[in-house]
């Protein structure tokens, strides 16, 4: 560029004016970050309806279980079944939009500004997503368990407890996979619409894709729950994680989630904020 | 105190800031003018950590932005008073900066009061604030760890005439606080009657640096005489740069004592001696602009 030749000098350092003095202050503990990250999930219209939604939704499946289903389809099982369904459309949005928001709303302005770690604020967020995550699937499924009751005492029926802690768990574990896939699709894209998207194209188009392609292709019908994190989450749905499952479960989460996350991260930590 | 030092910032072969150094100092209003897209933006982003400058510095309070401890309590920012989450009520937006910064919640009320949003205001959405309802939710998030530095990028936008009287009255108040207070406008007029001390930036580089007042002296003098002949004769003696306005009257580039003096020693009778006509911050301003504009297409 130019060389400039207009600039005077620098003037001579007028008397500053005496600065008061202040202590330095604390540096902003953690638990403040998680506070107020937490408070953002809630505060917009979007976000509470979000939040709402997790127990709307989950009364309405219930709803439609007890009204829809034979008496002796009525166990705790299919109930945690219907419910799981909407929560694994909400849940993942409530992830991408914890990230996304500050990008397409543009209030990360302020944010990196009070808060200017950007790790600190992520890592505040994915903490606070998986934590509603669990709250979430806790509250769904003891609707359920209530729907269990109250559909089963309208039909008559004794009621069927056939969902075990561990059970239980592992449907919550599927959860918090989709919802990291949320939030990794949002560190990633960092946009609202993108990552929303990319999330439907992961959940529903994907799985078609590997579908068709394991019915025609026997070797990839055998082996697709390495490769594939749909497959490879499928079985936590069955009441009997095998030791082979669990290994192509840390495999494909690897690669869908932690070498993505990790890329995502970097280039978050880097990028402009505008 | 601001300290920017050797700031560049290039995209891909595009460079938006190059080699920007300047200071701005406590006590003062430091005005960072230029026209759009010449860097201010960038430049600010740089200085809170936005923006990784490609090469260069930028301190605060004599630490990069990213090392302060609690940031909102030393530094208030407002970059872009439509960077808010539309959804979120004003109130909403004070509540949660309270929060991060860790001050008590009755300072909501205290800044509202102070940036005159009205307890209904307060409780509205964001999208259905104007530009200048959002610029004083802007100017409230920014003070609320009551900061002893102020980056405010074009907080004049959208303010209504008594609104620009009230920021003026605002950061001058600030600043004879001892605090640093440093405001990009490519408005000229506001920045006149506020600041103290100018920085000039035009394509990515600054063009002008120093006090209000030295800045606007080097607008020259505009002197007339009997004799406009001796006149101009005696100030090309004396080494000064001249030109012609109008038919008698002479513009130097010098200010209204050394002009007075010339003419004296000259023993030219002077018949007027005043800075030069229009000689206000515009005229400097885009002179420099459009002079960097023409070295930009030549380079």
């Amino acid at each position: 560029m130019s060389i400039d030749t207009t600039t005077p000098p620098a003037p001579p350092a007028p008397a500053t004016v005496g600065r008061r003095a202040r202590p330095e202050p604390a540096a902003i503990p953690t638990s403040r970050i998680l506070a107020v990250e937490l408070r953002k999930m809630f505060d917009t219209r979007s976000g509470f309806w979000l939040m709402a939604s997790i127990g709307i939704l989950s009364v309405v499946a219930t709803g439609a279980t007890i009204i829809f289903a034979a008496r002796e389809d009525l166990t705790f099982e299919s109930f945690a079944t219907a419910i799981g369904i909407p929560m694994n459309v909400v849940l993942p949005m409530l992830a991408v939009l914890a990230v996304t928001s500050e990008w397409s709303q543009r209030s990360g302005l302020t944010t990196f500004t009070f808060v200017p770690d950007r790790r600190r604020v992520i890592t505040a967020k994915a903490v606070v997503t998986l934590a509603i995550g669990i709250a979430g699937m806790v509250l769904a499924l003891g609707v359920g368990a209530v729907g269990n009751l109250v559909g089963t005492a309208i039909a008559g029926v004794d009621p069927v407890w056939n969902i075990n802690p561990q059970e239980f768990a592992q449907i919550v574990l599927a959860n918090e996979i989709t919802m990291l896939i949320g939030f990794t699709l949002g560190v990633l894209l960092r946009s609202s619409a993108g990552g929303i998207v990319g999330y439907f194209v992961f959940s529903f188009v994907l799985p078609g894709v590997s579908g068709a392609l394991a019915s025609t292709q026997q070797w990839w019908a055998d082996n697709a729950a390495w490769f594939d994190l749909n497959t490879a989450t499928f079985p936590l749905f069955d009441s009997e994680m095998t030791g082979e499952a669990w290994a192509q479960l840390g495999v494909t989460s690897l690669v869908w989630l932690a070498i993505p996350l990790t890329v995502g991260l970097a280039m978050l930590m880097r990028s402009e904020v505008k | 105190m601001i300290t920017i030092d050797a700031l560049t910032k290039r995209y891909g072969g595009y460079t938006a800031v190059d080699h920007v150094t300047f200071t701005a100092r406590s006590g003062r209003v430091t005005g960072f003018l230029g026209p759009n897209g010449a860097g201010k933006s960038t430049t600010m982003r740089a200085m809170v950590g936005l923006t990784d400058p490609t090469s260069g510095t930028a301190t605060v309070l004599g630490r990069r932005f990213a090392d302060l401890p609690n940031p909102g309590r030393e530094v208030g920012v407002l970059l872009d008073a439509s960077a808010q989450h539309a959804g979120r009520t004003g109130r909403e937006i004070l509540t949660l900066a309270t929060r991060i910064v860790g001050v008590p919640r009755t300072r909501v009320d205290e800044l509202l009061d102070m940036v005159s949003l009205t307890d209904e205001e307060a409780g509205r959405r964001v999208r259905n604030y104007s530009l200048g309802m959002r610029q004083r939710l802007g100017i409230a998030t920014a003070l609320v760890g009551a900061p002893e530095v102020l980056i405010l990028d074009e907080p004049a936008n959208g303010l209504d005439p008594a609104g620009i009287r009230w920021m003026r009255d605002l950061l001058r108040r600030f600043a004879d606080d001892g605090g640093t207070v440093l405001l990009s406008s490519h408005l000229l007029h506001e920045i006149e009657v506020i600041a103290d001390d100018l920085v000039v930036i035009g394509n990515g580089t600054i063009v002008a640096q120093g006090t209000k007042d030295e800045l606007l002296a080097t607008a020259g003098t505009l002197v007339r005489a009997e004799d406009p002949a001796a006149l101009r004769a005696a100030l090309s003696a004396a080494g000064l740069t001249i030109h012609a306005s109008g038919s008698d009257a002479v513009r130097a580039e010098a200010d209204l004592a050394t002009v007075g003096r010339v003419a004296f020693g000259a023993g030219v009778a002077v018949t007027e001696l005043r800075a030069a006509d229009g000689a206000g911050l515009e005229e400097i301003f885009l002179e420099l602009t459009a002079q960097t504009q023409r070295e930009g297409v030549a380079a």
